[in-house]
Order: structure tokens, then C-alpha cells, then sequence
């Protein structure tokens, strides 16, 4: 297996010269960048396999990083790491196309493990972001299978979610609901898919409630 | 589900951020929970029957109030410093939209020539003015919108506003000159008339902006003196956290924890709302995760999906989770405890989830009164349910529920309320 590509990208020097401490080895930290410009100018140029994406960022922070580079570089993929809280902007950047987010206080091997996650094409979810997801998707539990696919959580992707809100890792999803890893791994895919393309006016008025979109 | 806010009932608003001409589409859309294009088209058909359509628009363009975003003060700042990006309208509305007006006013022309639509001599000057009292009022909207933003207004400012009076004048020239058959005195009468209406539609917004503005002003002045207070206090309590982090540096339990506590303190008011642990349930979680995070150095990570409000049903639950959390911190040796709490409308579950070193429950169950009595007892007794599971070695994780009344107190999700 080769060694994945990385690219830290957040305004902090500290932050990335500590990232870049904690994973450069088991993966190649290729470029850094600090602001939206230099990071679209830099991913462009190195292609990394992964880039770590601060949430906030001089000249319109993750998401613009995210519209610039998406459609040119689809294979390019995006990993959210941030300390920002504000549920508006983690869903946004998901939106966006970001396949994860996890918050900066994550430690060295999990960070580890997030990457070859995202690498691998599956989704990462946190806790939190497990929590985000069904509280926009929240009101739509029974009837899975109607025609708008899009628009709701099937209840088993919803037990999913929340068994990755109260703290269970993937493993322990796995076991708790008798699948197996991978079958949790492309439910988690599935959610974001449909947090990604889903257009239902809930989540919608839930996203611009929170003023987002 | 927050508890109730000062207004109860729903009003309908011109998102400031989503518009694309005056927002009111969007604006309904969101307000009757339909999709955006359903509206749009709405306001087009009804436009083929004499222009219904533009004026339902313009006058309600006129009585919905623009909405600016009301961020948390750490949005807020990172939207001004350019550190997020503000929402846009996706290329692809744009284009729908165009494509939809375009269509709107091919039939709108169609109709005209078959003659059956708006008298000729006025239809021109109609769409005349009816352009030029737009760009106009977006303007408006614009300059209420940048000061939001606390940009300053640039040139553009004043070329937009004398084209779109410039059209309105055009329209109503042309009305004028149109009359020209009448008689004199009838002719002054109408230009007049015109003018008077011009000029009421040109101005009227500016007056109704600047009363708007000045309660706007007021409001602003409250909040920025607000935020100073806070901005004071946190500080203060930062630099005191810092003097403690130096004094206890040899001590690596209490720096994490002091660390910890002012990192959600600063986030609690960066990104959060300021609740009171007395009105809700997660508030309470909150507390509860706070304090026990403070006495037993380890960190309670609290996620919540719903809210309920404090009836003494669900008070006995947060105060039954409080006690699964402590006895986790205290006993399971961990250096995390994952909560997870969940409304429905119906029922409130909580979890408490530890990866710990677990205990065997049936050795157990009957001697341990601290799980009994303060925890499955406790929720039992208000209608609700209490499982433990736990395995040595294994972790434990205390789920806990209990129905919540569906009382006055406790708006309905489709009251529009955010959870």
C-alpha cells in the first residue's frame, strides 16, 4: 500500500507544525496552507489523496476551499478538523463535500485512522456531527422506503447515527447491531450522501433556521 | 424545542442572505415549508392575469421585513474577518430562475399580443416602472444590509438608485405623454398624480428604513454594550485560568481539566446560546456534565438531538443521568463519558456511555444503592425506564427514558422553532 498524501490546511502555524508532527510517517504530509488562496493553489499543484480543512479561514474559510477545488479535483478528499462548534458550519462545509469532521482535540492515531477512512472513500463521523445529522434529519422516522429516498435516514441508518452519538466506534456499532464494519461503513456513506444531495425543505428550513446554506 | 421565545407566532421574513431579487419567494417558501420554485411560479402565473403577480410581489416585498442572520458573537466575527464563507444563491437557481422569467414573460407577451392582457398603451410603461421601483428597492435593502454588515455604501450606491428613478421618471413620462389627448388641466393633474406616486414609491421605503433603522440602532447599542461586559469577563476569566494552568503545571489531571472548563466556557458563549441549566433538559445535561467534568477530571462529552423542557418527570431524569455520570467519572476509570440525550416529543432518553472497566450486575444489583436508588428507581418512579448494561471489562452504559407530557409548555416541532 502506498503512503497517502496529505495536506494541512488551517491558519494556525502552530496548529499545522502540530498535526504535522503527529502523522508525518505513517502518512506524507505533501503540502500546508494557510489561507484559501495558497490552499487552492497548493492542493491543485501536489494533488494530495487527503486534505485536512480548517472550518475557519481567511478569505471564506473551508467551504470556499471546497467550491473551488470539488468538481476540478474530485479525487481529491476532503477532511474537516476543526473547533468550531457551530452546527451551521460543519453541516455547511458536509454539504459542501467534505467527508468528515472531527474536532482538533482528536488524538495522532485517530486522526490516523480518519484519514484512511476518508482516503478509502467511507465517511467519518463524530459524535457530534452524528448528533448534527439527526437533529436535521429528526421528524421523518418511520416510512423508509417512499419515493423521496433522498430525504430521510431508513431507520437503520438512523440507529446508526445514534449509536455513533452516544460514543460507539464503528466497531462497536458493528457489533451491537450484528453487521459487520463494512456494512456500518456504507451506512455511515449513505447518510452523508443523502446530507450532501438531499434537497427536502426540512432540511433545508432546518439548515437556514441555522442560517446556513 | 426550545421553551417558547418572546414571539409565539411565526412571521414570515425576506432571508437577507438568500434573496435574489427582493427575497420575498424565498422568503414565502420558507415561511409555507414549499419548495422555492413552486412560489416562483406561482408569482409568474398569477402575473399573466393582469400583472397579479407583480404586485402581490411588490407588495409584499414592501410588508416583509428583511432578516439579517443573528449570529453567535464567534459567527459573527469570523463572518466579518472573512473566516467563513457567506452563503451564496447556487448558480443553478440563478439559472432556473432566469429560465422561469424568461418563459413567464414569453407567455406574458403572447397574451399581450392576443390582446386580451394589460391595455398596450400602458403595458410598456408598467414594466418600465415596475423594473425601475425594483432596482430601487434593492438597493435599499442593500444599503440596510451592508450597514449590518458595517461596510461602508460605495458609488454604486447612487448610479443605481438615479437608474432605477431614472426609469420610474421614463414610466411615468411616458404615462404623461400618453395622456397627451386630454385636456390641459387634466394633463397637469396626472403628471401630478404620477409624480406624487413616483416619489412615494422612491421615498416611502427610505422612511419606513430609517424608523426601522433607528429601533435597529438601539438594539445594536444594547447588544455591542452586552458583549463588552462579556468580552471583559471572559477575559478575566481566561487570564485567571492561565495563572491557575502555570501554578498547577506539574499536575497534568488538573491542567486538562482547567484547560477544559475554559475551552467550553469560551465555546458556550462563542457558539452557543446562553441557557440556564433550570430550562431544559440538555441545559441541565449541561450542567450536570460541567460539574462533574470540574470534581473527577474527566471530560463528559454531551450531544443532543431534541429538547424537552424541565417538568419534574424529566428534572428526575437529568437528575438520574447526573448520577450515571458520576458514577462513571468516578468509577469506571476512563478519561472520557459520552452522553447522549434525545427528544422526541414523546419520550426523552438519555445516554450514559462509558468504555470502562464495567462491573458484573447481577453480583451487584442488590447492595449497590447508589444505582438502585438514586438511578432505576428514580426514573421508575416517574413512568419511565432504566437499563444498565455493563460487562467486566467491558464498559457500561446506563440508558434512561421517560415520556414527556405534551403540555402547553412544549411547542410542537412544527412550531418552526429550532431544536
Amino acid at each position: 500500500m502506498t503512503t497517502l498524501r496529505v495536506a494541512i490546511v488551517d491558519d494556525h502555524a502552530m496548529f499545522r507544525t502540530g498535526v504535522r508532527a503527529e502523522i508525518d510517517g505513517p502518512v506524507d504530509v505533501v503540502a500546508e496552507a494557510e489561507d484559501v488562496d495558497s490552499a487552492v493553489a497548493v492542493i491543485a499543484e501536489t494533488r494530495p489523496d487527503v486534505v485536512l480543512l480548517d472550518v475557519h479561514m481567511p478569505g471564506g474559510g473551508g467551504l470556499e476551499v471546497i467550491r473551488r477545488l470539488h468538481l476540478r479535483h474530485p479525487e481529491t478528499k476532503f477532511l474537516a478538523l476543526s473547533v468550531s462548534d457551530a452546527a451551521e458550519d460543519v453541516i455547511g462545509i458536509i454539504r459542501a463535500g467534505a467527508r468528515g469532521y472531527v474536532t482538533k482535540n482528536i488524538s495522532g492515531p485517530e486522526l490516523l485512522a480518519a484519514i484512511d477512512r476518508v482516503a478509502a472513500g467511507d465517511a467519518v463521523f463524530s459524535p457530534r456531527l452524528a448528533g448534527f445529522v439527526l437533529d436535521a434529519f429528526a421528524g421523518t422516522i418511520e416510512i423508509a422506503q417512499v419515493d423521496e429516498d433522498l430525504d430521510r435516514l431508513t431507520e437503520r441508518e438512523r440507529e446508526v447515527m445514534r449509536l455513533i452519538a452516544r460514543g460507539y466506534a464503528y466497531k462497536e456499532v458493528a457489533k451491537e447491531l450484528f453487521i459487520s464494519i463494512k456494512t456500518v461503513e456504507t451506512h455511515v456513506s449513505s447518510v452523508l450522501r443523502k446530507l450532501q444531495l438531499s434537497s427536502r425543505h426540512e432540511l433545508t428550513r432546518w439548515a437556514n433556521d441555522r442560517r446556513l446554506i | 424545542m426550545t421553551p417558547p421565545t418572546a414571539t409565539p407566532y411565526r412571521r414570515a421574513y425576506r432571508p437577507a442572505e438568500r434573496r435574489l431579487v427582493g427575497g420575498v419567494a424565498t422568503g414565502l417558501a420558507d415561511h409555507l415549508g414549499v419548495p422555492v420554485l413552486y412560489v416562483r411560479l406561482a408569482f409568474i402565473v398569477a402575473t399573466w392575469f393582469q400583472g397579479v403577480g407583480v404586485i402581490a410581489y411588490l407588495l409584499l416585498w414592501r410588508f416583509l421585513p428583511l432578516q439579517r442572520p443573528d449570529l453567535s458573537p464567534g459567527l459573527e466575527s469570523a463572518t466579518r474577518r472573512g473566516l467563513r464563507s457567506g452563503s451564496r444563491t447556487g448558480p443553478t437557481e440563478i439559472a432556473q430562475t432566469i429560465a422561469l422569467g424568461a418563459v413567464g414573460i414569453g407567455v406574458l407577451l403572447l397574451i399581450q399580443s392576443t390582446g386580451r392582457g394589460i391595455n398596450d398603451g400602458l403595458f410598456g410603461p408598467l414594466l418600465v416602472g415596475v423594473v425601475g421601483v425594483a432596482v430601487v428597492w434593492r438597493q435599499l435593502d442593500d444599503v440596510a444590509w451592508s450597514r449590518w454588515m458595517r461596510e461602508t455604501r460605495g458609488w454604486a450606491f447612487a448610479s443605481r438608485v438615479a437608474a432605477g428613478g431614472g426609469l420610474v421618471a421614463v414610466a411615468a413620462l411616458y404615462f404623461i405623454t400618453k395622456e397627451g389627448g386630454w385636456g390641459a388641466a387634466l394633463n397637469l393633474a396626472s403628471a401630478l398624480v404620477v409624480a406624487v406616486l413616483g416619489l412615494g414609491l422612491i421615498l416611502g421605503p427610505w422612511i419606513t428604513r430609517l424608523m426601522g433603522d433607528l429601533s435597529e440602532e438601539r438594539r445594536e447599542r444594547v447588544r455591542s454594550q452586552e458583549r463588552a461586559d462579556v468580552a471583559a469577563h471572559l477575559h478575566d476569566s481566561v487570564l485567571q485560568t492561565l495563572a491557575l494552568l502555570q501554578k498547577n503545571a506539574g499536575d497534568s489531571a488538573t491542567v486538562a481539566t482547567l484547560a477544559r472548563r475554559q475551552e467550553r466556557e469560551l465555546r458556550s458563549w462563542l457558539y452557543g446560546n446562553d441557557e440556564q441549566p433550570g430550562d431544559s433538559l440538555v441545559a441541565a445535561l449541561r450542567a450536570s456534565a460541567a460539574d462533574v467534568e470540574d470534581t473527577h477530571h474527566v471530560p463528559v462529552e454531551v450531544i443532543a438531538v431534541g429538547d424537552a423542557s424541565l417538568d419534574p418527570d424529566v428534572a428526575a431524569l437529568a437528575r438520574a443521568a447526573r448520577e450515571a455520570m458520576i458514577n462513571a467519572a468516578k468509577h469506571a476509570g476512563v478519561d472520557r463519558v459520552d452522553v447522549y440525550a434525545e427528544t422526541d416529543g414523546q419520550t426523552a432518553h438519555v445516554f450514559v456511555r462509558d468504555r470502562g472497566v464495567g462491573f458484573d450486575l447481577a453480583a451487584i444489583a442488590d447492595d449497590r444503592m447508589g444505582v438502585r436508588g438514586s438511578i432505576v428507581d428514580r426514573v421508575e418512579r416517574h413512568g419511565g425506564t432504566a437499563t444498565i448494561r455493563s460487562e467486566p471489562g467491558g464498559g457500561t452504559e446506563v440508558a434512561l427514558s421517560v415520556p414527556v407530557r405534551a403540555p402547553e409548555a412544549v411547542p410542537t416541532p412544527t412550531e418552526g422553532v429550532t431544536p
